[in-house]
């Protein structure tokens, strides 16, 4: 393995490590909006039906940005596209 | 001293590797080339087997008399049936066979992972090919309710200035739709493999040829990644869109009035 690819797997790994720092958003909003939705239950517990799925979509939604991250985490790792 | 020969499998993963799906033949058609991949096939019987269940669970429907298979058929339609009047209104009932269809594939083509093949929804363009026909029944709608006209001027809302911002953001739902399910599942597959690597070399390392510690071990972790990821990245698929296909339309009181 020569230099120029040595540094360039470095920098793939560096990278996907730095990647997912987008994991930390999703973390935050999903935990604020389950939080929310608890609080929610708590209060009107007979429309806990319509508070989880309206919930689970606005994880989903809130999750993306972290599932991006993992994608180029996973590209770096994997499919090394600069080699 | 007897030394036997260890069919290579139960040496367990050996190569982390991760590629895309294998093509198995390819025809040439003039400028395009038309593959048929691990994907297509995989469809194929995943299409085959829920068509089978299809056929099975409705087979000698009666009024009265109700069989257990008929009863766990009517669950199901009901079920769908309730989610999508619930969370669409009334007037999209018709779409349940849609969301039906898209929840049934999905699922069904994520689980087929449990066999050890790959999952048909690792494959970006199977995801993107339904975000796709999302995309189309959103655009028909907002065209359906607003008129050519209408869904023209919905670009330049609420000020002409925005306009590329709302091209992306047109854009941008079924592309996020398709990544969001994309990542979850081929993310989940990647974990699940680096898994079974993992495990397989630490039992090489205490000196067993076989590998002894992928027995068991991951599948508590397949329970998350492979069952619960599965179905949840299912719901959220349908879910989304069902609320996307019926944000575009007029609120349902408006409809009914005019």
């Amino acid at each position: 393995m020569d230099m120029g690819e040595a540094i360039i797997l470095a920098g793939s790994a560096i990278g996907a490590g730095l990647a997912m720092i987008a994991g930390i958003g999703p973390g935050i909003g999903e935990g604020y909006a389950v939080g929310k939705a608890c609080e929610a239950i708590a209060r009107q517990p007979e429309a806990s039906g319509a508070v989880t799925r309206t919930m689970f979509v606005g994880c989903a939604v809130a999750e993306s940005t972290g599932i991006y991250g993992l994608i180029i985490a996973l590209l770096l790792i994997f499919l090394k596209p600069f080699t | 001293m007897l030394v036997m020969a260890i069919p290579a499998f139960l040496r367990g993963p050996t190569d982390p590797t991760v590629t895309g799906p294998h093509v198995i033949t390819s025809w040439k058609l003039g400028p395009l080339t038309i593959n048929l991949t691990e994907t297509v096939v995989l469809e194929w019987i995943v299409v085959a087997f829920i068509l089978g269940l299809a056929f099975f669970l409705t087979r000698n429907l009666r009024v009265r008399g109700v069989s257990k298979r008929q009863a766990v058929a009517e669950m199901a339609v009901e079920a769908i049936t309730n989610l999508v009047r619930d969370t669409m209104g009334r007037r999209w009932l018709w779409f349940t066979p849609y969301i039906a269809a898209v929840f049934c594939f999905s699922i069904f083509g994520s689980l087929i992972s449990l066999f050890g093949v790959r999952a048909v929804t690792s494959d970006f363009s199977v995801l993107l090919s339904w975000a796709a026909v999302t995309f189309l029944v959103i655009t028909w709608t907002k065209i359906r309710y607003g008129g050519i006209g209408g869904y023209l001027k919905g670009f330049a809302d609420p000020m002409p200035v925005m306009l590329p911002i709302n091209i992306l953001s047109e854009v941008a739902t079924p592309a996020a739709m398709a990544l969001r399910h994309f990542g979850n599942i081929a993310g989940g597959g990647i974990i699940m493999m680096l898994v079974y690597y993992g495990l397989a070399n630490a039992s090489h390392m205490i000196g067993l040829d076989i590998a002894i510690f992928d027995v068991g071990i991951p599948a508590v972790l397949s329970l998350y990644f492979d069952l619960f990821s599965d179905f949840m990245q299912a719901f959220i698929f349908i879910m989304l869109t069902m609320v996307f296909v019926s944000n575009a339309g007029p609120a349902e009181e408006e409809a009914s009035a005019s």
